[in-house]
């Protein structure tokens, strides 16, 4: 099974869809959840935009950091994140993966190099810049990687990062997710020339790619996976994609006027990454439909545990409030 | 007048001084679809030169808004929620708060900076800061904390009208609270307090979105022959330390709520300045109720156990109450 004669290994197909569907599925659950009231915070949901995730994060281990944003559900599920504790801390429960401390917009682990979700847009940029000169100092081949909108291009920060990671070749990799929007306003007019070629006058190899193809994701990223490993620096990948979902769950609730045509959202929910890349795999191998079929089972199991997980831890100790501030007591 | 919510207040004062001023011009993220409403429909009104959608880019349009103002123009510039406020904090601490002073006066900066300030909707630490003692402590900005609908009309268009850069502090999940609100052109001068409910025992200072559960303590208290004044100060910056002390001198008690963290809050700053100048009043110590000094967490149960409350309140006052000067 070759899929757009990727070469890639049948069980590496299998898995970036099975990942691809957990997020999914997770998300849909999110968006019933929110809907019944049952999300105490905004939840931002990534739904359309799996390929980016999954086809960078496929090249990471562990021990590699990744930055994200406040749409930064894919980000952890794709890294390894546990589906189970992720929601858990979305319904505010001592389970969840920050114990109830962080939310939706701060689902972080640490322990698998998921830095994390970010509600300061353009936040995780910095982050990334500063995991990536860690990373370089250990000398062992691990790299960093940022995901950030097409919003967030547009914060300075993401000048200064090409800049310094440039100049020294830190094992750094922008991925902007371009989603046609930044919050409501559509990217076109709030985004001038191209995002990509920002990297162009500081010597930063750039692509721009089809986010919702996850092998042209998972292809682009090899390339710039390579180049960080190998210690010849930065790469910036813009991936065009498109959020099929809200900015925010409920934002009808608040935005009285409509900011995008229903024909748009339909174009691009003819082009779902999920969709597109199982019918691809279909009609290589005929024979995968079984398998497919076995991994959206699993999956849904997944996600019915997650959510009795999630249900049945309680509420964190009012008493904790005050948390971890300090790391040594002042 | 009318009962309207807070924000169709502040949008109202927005309509009505845009109206009135055309050198004004109003920027910020996401204005014309309006995520708080504050600003629904002025684009609009008044089109695409005056109201405009930036990028997302806070240490940008904080700074414009200096330049646009120190090249002429009344600007309002929106920064969305307060803890944006720390992504433009350059040019608001380093440009906007000093700019007229280092220049010995040349300029007048008539900047109104919008911003959706505190906590109490489970968005977790990065979009719950109270940012108005960040601000305060600047010096060269002004800090103005609505704690009512009408207060919210009549303070918003003073500071628009105002010389000088002005914060204008919307408390989170207090926009759809709603109040009678007069027609038309009314105004509160900045710096000066309300006394929102007169009382003879003891003196309680509340700040912006704490004036409510001030006023439901005051009135559960009531109930026990506990006479509470509420003061709610209006604007943080300038502070009117006149009602305040007036207020003290009276009752002989206070307690300052406010939804800041406790360390350097503008309660803190005012127990001390009641302490140094009115300490002769002082029937028992000052408290503060405030909230600890950590972030504002996720979950409903956390979030509502640092936030000041009214029961933490009517808390507060029973205990300066009940205080004796030990034998
Ligand atoms: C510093 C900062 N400014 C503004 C916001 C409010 N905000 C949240 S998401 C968003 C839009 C982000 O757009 P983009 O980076 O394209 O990400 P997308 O939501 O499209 O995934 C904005 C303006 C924020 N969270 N942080
Ligand atoms: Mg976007």
């Amino acid at each position: 099974m070759a899929a757009g004669g990727s070469n890639l290994p049948r069980e590496e197909l299998l898995e970036m869809y099975r990942r691809m569907v957990l997020i999914r599925r997770i998300e849909e659950q999110l968006a019933r959840d929110c809907a019944a009231g049952k999300l105490p915070g905004p939840v931002h949901l990534y739904i359309g935009e799996e390929a980016v995730a999954v086809g960078v994060c496929r090249h990471l281990s562990e021990r590699d950091w990744i930055t994200s944003t406040h749409r930064g559900h894919g980000h952890f599920l794709a890294k390894g994140g546990d589906p189970a504790r992720m929601m858990a801390e979305i319904y505010g429960r001592a389970d969840g993966i920050c114990g109830g401390f962080g939310g939706s917009m701060h689902v972080a682990d640490f322990s698998k190099g998921i830095i994390g979700a970010n509600g300061i847009v353009g936040g995780g940029i910095a982050l990334a810049t500063g995991a990536a000169l860690a990373a370089q100092l250990d000398g062992d081949g691990r790299i960093a990687v940022a995901f950030f909108g097409d919003g967030a291009a547009n914060q300075g920060v993401l000048m200064e990062a090409l800049n310094v990671a440039s100049l020294w070749k830190l094992p750094l990799i922008l991925v902007c997710e371009n989603n046609g929007f930044s919050e409501f306003s559509p990217t076109a007019t709030v985004t001038s020339g191209s995002i990509a070629e920002r990297a162009r006058p500081f010597g930063v190899p750039f692509r721009e790619i089809d986010g919702n193809d996850v092998i042209a994701v998972w292809q682009a990223a090899d390339v710039a996976v390579r180049r960080a490993r190998e210690g010849r620096g930065p790469s910036l990948i813009e991936a065009r994609t498109y959020r099929t979902r809200g900015h925010v769950e409920y934002e009808v609730t608040f935005i009285t006027e409509p900011y995008r045509d229903e024909a748009e959202v339909d174009a691009w929910r003819a082009r779902d990454p999920i969709d597109r890349f199982a019918r691809r795999l279909r009609e290589e191998d005929p024979g995968v439909a079984d398998e497919l079929a076995a991994i959206d089972a699993a999956v849904e199991e997944t996600v019915r545990a997650a959510v009795r997980f999630a249900e049945s831890s309680p509420e964190p100790d009012p008493a904790s409030a005050r948390g971890h501030m300090f790391a040594t007591a002042p | 007048m009318a009962r309207k919510r807070m924000i169709q207040a502040m949008n109202e004062a927005l309509l009505e001084e845009m109206e009135r001023d055309p050198s004004i011009v109003l920027f910020g993220e996401d204005v014309k679809a309006s995520l708080f409403g504050d600003t629904k429909g002025l684009w609009k009104r008044f089109g695409a030169d005056r109201v405009r959608d930036t990028p997302i880019c806070e240490a940008l349009i904080s700074g414009m808004a200096v330049g646009a103002a120190a090249a002429g123009r009344r600007v309002i510039c929106h920064m969305m929620f307060g803890n944006f406020v720390y992504t433009g904090m350059d040019a608001i601490a380093n440009q906007a708060a000093k700019l007229r002073y280092m220049t010995n006066g040349q300029i007048k900066l008539p900047i109104t900076y919008l911003a959706v300030s505190g906590g109490g909707r489970s968005a977790a630490a990065q979009h719950s800061d109270a940012i108005h003692p960040v601000l305060a402590n600047l010096g060269g900005v002004k800090v103005v904390m609505p704690g009512s609908p009408a207060d919210a009309k009549g303070l918003l268009k003073s500071a628009i009208r105002d010389d000088d850069p002005v914060f204008f502090l919307q408390a989170a999940g207090r926009g759809g609270e709603p109040g009678e609100v007069p027609e038309d052109e009314y105004l509160i001068p900045l710096g000066r307090a309300a006394i929102r409910r007169p009382g003879r025992d003891l003196s309680l200072v509340a700040i912006g979105a704490m004036v409510r559960p001030a006023l439901k303590a005051a009135e559960a208290l009531s109930g026990e022959g506990i006479e509470v004044e509420v003061v709610d100060p209006r604007t943080v910056v300038p502070l009117d330390l006149e009602t305040i002390f007036a207020s003290v001198r009276r009752t002989g008690r206070l307690v300052v709520v406010d939804e800041a963290r406790d360390t350097c809050s503008v309660a803190s700053h005012l127990a001390a300045l009641v302490a140094e100048r009115a300490f002769d009043a002082l029937l028992a110590p000052i408290r503060r109720v405030t909230v600890p000094d950590c972030c504002i967490p996720y979950a409903p149960v956390l979030e509502r156990a640092i936030l000041p409350n009214v029961e933490a309140i009517e808390r507060a006052v029973r205990e300066t109450l009940a205080w004796r000067r030990p034998a």
